[in-house]
């Protein structure tokens, strides 16, 4: 039961990826790229962990892989936004 | 999970392994070759671990990716950037484009010929030695190293020497770059979002450091590993604009860049006016010595890479030095 369900949670996660990536291919300019690619990635990557933490049953390594997920998603929240401001001041020109 | 599927995953590890190293090596614009080649170094760091090699793929992760990555990247920011393929100029004549085809191959030739070489002398040395050799020799004494992490037994005990040497490498790496001149004064101030990440990930990645050097005595871990940390903090508070980025001054700077090198000779001397060989460590002491060898390499490779991140001598921010840059500034003092 809990192998089936950490198995939907991982599928899912993966589905996430995968129309990051495309999206990454796809989407015309910077902004929507980068909308595709955290977005769907960092949800992605949720569901991948959530997925995994229910496989192992272990709480220590529960609580680690949440942190992984907290350090990723505050690293991919800003760098999104450096990139995309810098994209913005050079389109400004200030 | 099953050997089908396992099979399928190392594949596809390998095909991209290869694949990004290709594709870092042939592309003609540095920075996305830069790029390619930390993600190349990522997945290298995958296939370490699935090697059962989580040392390597630690130190391949957080030095061969993150901070090389880094390092590549600064030195490719200075260089100007290639211009768009329109404006290039005509090739030049067909003498040196003849030449340069030809020099081209040559040295593909010379690479494939090493590779091969390399490649049977690895297939010769695996198939004429019983490759259990070093593991059997190293659990057979792992209980008088003073650690319980095989790799840092032979790393910091049995090797210690090897070790000793790289050190000795980076500082006179670290030497070198202080022959450069001052750095570079810095980027700009980071924005609120930026620096909101950097005042609770630098002292996270501090605490990992800490985790890693304590660790390594019984689990993948280590100085070269906690070094890559604690530059990586160094390394963020660059990029966020800190003019200190956390190094000492003056007499205590060098200090710490020497510490790694300076502390392993003073136990190996020491050891050795007390009728010791050099660096053989008494089993009773090896592991608390090791720890403080480890420490003060930490510190000491963590100093040499953002030294060379910084590409440069710091610029002194104390009293005397902010009294010395306003004396410039205002000629008569």
């Amino acid at each position: 039961m809990i192998n089936i369900l950490s198995s939907i949670l991982i599928l899912a996660g993966v589905f996430f990826y995968l129309a990051g990536s495309i999206g990454l291919l796809r989407l015309p300019d910077l902004y929507s790229r980068l909308h595709a690619l955290t977005k769907a990635d960092n949800l992605g990557l949720g569901l991948l962990i959530a997925g995994v933490a229910l496989h192992s049953q272990d709480l220590l390594i529960m609580l680690k892989l949440l942190l992984i997920w907290l350090a990723v998603l505050a690293a991919s929240a800003t760098s999104a936004h450096l990139i995309a401001r810098q994209a913005r001041r050079q389109e400004t020109g200030s | 999970m099953n050997t089908a599927s396992l099979l399928v995953f190392d594949g596809l590890l390998l095909l991209s392994i290869v694949g990004l190293a290709w594709a870092s090596l042939a592309t003609t614009d540095v920075r996305r070759s830069v790029i390619l080649f930390m993600a190349f170094g990522l997945v290298l760091a995958v296939a370490w671990g699935r090697l059962l090699a989580p040392d390597v793929a630690l130190a391949e992760a957080a030095i061969g990716a993150g901070l090389s990555g880094a390092l590549l990247l600064a030195a490719a920011l200075r260089q100007p950037r290639p211009l768009p393929p329109e404006s290039t100029p005509p090739p030049r004549n067909h003498g040196t484009a003849g030449v340069g085809v030809v020099l081209r191959w040559a040295v593909t030739l010379l690479c494939t010929a090493l590779a091969g070489t390399l490649a049977w002398a690895l297939l010769h040395v695996f198939s004429s030695t019983p490759h259990d050799m070093l593991p059997g020799a190293i659990s057979a004494n792992l209980a008088a190293s003073g650690v319980s992490n095989p790799v840092t037994a032979l790393l910091l005990n049995f090797r210690a020497y090897d070790t000793l040497l790289e050190l000795a490498v980076l500082l006179t790496a670290v030497l070198g770059i202080f022959t450069l001149g001052q750095a570079n004064p810095g980027y700009q101030p980071a924005g609120p979002v930026f620096d909101g990440l950097v005042r609770w990930l630098v002292p996270v990645l501090i605490l990992t450091a800490g985790y890693l050097l304590w660790v390594g005595a019984h689990a993948p871990g280590g100085a070269f590993q906690a070094g890559a940390m604690l530059a990586a903090a160094g390394v963020v508070l660059r990029l966020a604009g800190q003019s200190r980025i956390g190094l000492p001054q003056g007499f205590m700077l060098r200090l710490v860049m020497a510490a790694g090198v300076g502390l392993f000779l003073l136990v190996g001397f020491t050891l050795l006016i007390l009728g010791r060989p050099f660096l053989g460590y008494p089993p009773a002491w090896a592991g608390t010595l090791i720890l403080m060898i480890e420490t003060a390499a930490m510190l000491s490779i963590a100093t040499t890479l953002v030294l060379a991140f910084l590409g440069g001598r710091p610029e002194a921010t104390g009293v005397k030095a902010a009294a010395n840059r306003q004396c410039e500034q205002i000629p008569r003092c």
